[in-house]
């Protein structure tokens, strides 16, 4: 019920003095009302909700967490040596 | 797709499971609040690949779960009269009454209509001006905010014949009726990553604070998940309860402030009847006085209806944490999608109708069978 999907605003136009968009995930392209995130432009990505973007992507944000995921990805590569010291040095990663 | 695929990459996902059993040195019990969250982890698996000793527990964060048994057949009463097109979003259809269902309702010459958003009511009512449109207004905080204009544009531009049946539910006060339950299992929480879009998560910190639970508001991809279940299981091994953010790239501590701000104007807080669980008080929304002209439960006036759930369900005890759906006698035998018994059986997003959708009876049977035949051979 709470499914939410991002997409990319491709238009935006006033209908019924409300503010809305074109907004285009995958190969499909909706209508959705930009009333609550009024400074979105084209381009940008937003999180729509029963035709209602709640939410503007927060590229930066998204490439932080990124960042943080890659790091955790090096701090398990660290550990790996004490698998491989359990396996008998065979290693278990994906080294190979 | 952008900011969904790179979510659901399996190499990301084993480097986090990795890292979950690094960290992990005791059993802990944590509850993913919302529907969605639920789904996605059996979809994809998810609690199958974390360690043993780390349980989620799935939570009531599906409205169309808890929407109550009576306020079903208040809509169903409303929706088989002659002068009203019933708009509801498609999830409410299946869900049934004392009496059938909106899909036996519209059989029988209700005029139903699924609609993709509460706007589509207006050019509805606009397009029918001797109808009645009354719009079945449900959801969590999530959906308050496109709820809200509706009835807003209703009022505002003089659309007289629109009405919101109004059963809105808030996450908080739930989590805080799980907590303070004596036989309460959840030790922290993955918060609702759409609701807190809307709300931010400041009404989170006094609930983590007052009972100390870690609660991590999380998103809906598998990555999400995993990385939430990591980030709430370091604050538990290090003794901390605090309120954070995994998903950061969607939302912040305030939130969306232009949508916090109609809700407000357009709802009141109060008392909700939560399917499966009872009456929890300020627990939900109802529309403010202004708009009683748009208040469908006014104008219709249905009756209270009383309406009884199967004394076999469990679906209470599911919602709150306490027992898993493949400990119900009745899971997959008397009760499945298409005949549900109970508020987690009834939406796709409930825990009873996910285990269900990817195959969980069949394994729920087996070990039955094996009981059986193990009670049979002593």
């Amino acid at each position: 019920m709470c499914l939410a999907i991002p997409g990319k605003v491709v238009e935006t136009f006033n209908a019924n003095s409300m503010l809305m968009a074109r907004v285009q995930f995958g190969g499909v392209v909706r209508d959705a009302c930009l009333e609550y995130v009024p400074e979105t432009c084209v381009g940008d990505y937003v999180l729509v909700h029963v035709g209602f973007a709640i939410s503007r992507v927060n590229e930066e944000e998204a490439q932080r967490t990124y960042a943080a995921l890659a790091e955790l990805d090096q701090l398990t590569e660290l550990n790996t040596p004490e698998a491989e010291d359990v396996a008998g040095g065979v290693s278990l990663g994906s080294g190979l | 797709m952008k900011y969904l695929d790179e979510y659901r990459d399996g190499t990301v996902a084993s480097k986090l499971v990795e890292e979950i059993r690094r960290v992990q040195t005791k059993p802990w019990v944590i509850m993913e609040v919302c529907g969605g969250q639920t789904h996605s982890i059996v979809k994809n698996g998810i609690d199958y690949l974390l360690p043993e000793g780390v349980e989620l527990v799935h939570g009531p964060g599906c409205p169309v779960c808890v929407t109550p048994l009576e306020m079903i057949d208040k809509a169903h009463a409303i929706a088989r009269r002659p002068e009203v097109i019933f708009c509801s979003f498609g999830d409410m259809l299946r869900v049934p009454g004392s009496n059938g269902d909106l899909f036996s309702v519209k059989s029988q010459g209700g005029d139903v209509r699924v609609i993709y958003s509460p706007l589509d009511c207006l050019k509805i009512a606009r397009a029918n001006p001797d109808k009645q449109v009354v719009f079945f207004a449900i959801g969590f905080e999530t959906t308050a905010p496109a709820n809200a204009m509706l009835a807003w544009r209703a009022k505002n531009d003089g659309v007289k014949n629109v009405s919101l049946l109004v059963s809105h539910v808030l996450v908080p006060p739930s989590i805080a009726a799980i907590l303070q339950s004596p036989q309460n299992r959840v030790q922290g929480f993955l918060g609702p990553g759409h609701v807190c879009a809307v709300m931010g998560y400041r009404e989170y910190e006094p609930l983590s604070a007052r009972f100390k639970v870690p609660i991590v508001i999380t998103g809906f991809e598998p990555i999400d998940i995993l990385h939430g279940v990591l980030m709430t299981i370091l604050q538990l091994e290090e003794g901390r309860a605090e309120v954070e953010n995994e998903y950061s790239r969607i939302l912040d501590r305030a939130g969306n402030r232009p949508a916090q701000q109609l809700v407000a104007n357009v709802f009141e807080i109060g008392d909700r009847k939560w399917r499966g669980v009872g009456t929890i008080p300020k627990s939900g929304y109802k529309l403010r006085w202004e708009f009683r002209d748009h208040d469908a439960e006014k104008l219709f006036n249905v009756k209270e209806i009383d309406t009884r759930e199967p004394e076999i369900c469990i679906s209470g005890q599911i919602l709150r944490g306490l027992k898993k759906p493949h400990d119900c006698p009745a899971f997959g035998r008397e009760c499945d999608p298409q005949h549900p018994l109970g508020a987690t059986m009834v939406s796709a997003e409930g825990a009873c109708a996910a285990y269900y959708a990817y195959g969980r009876h069949l394994q729920a049977e087996k070990e039955r069978e094996q009981l059986v035949s193990i009670g049979g051979g002593a």
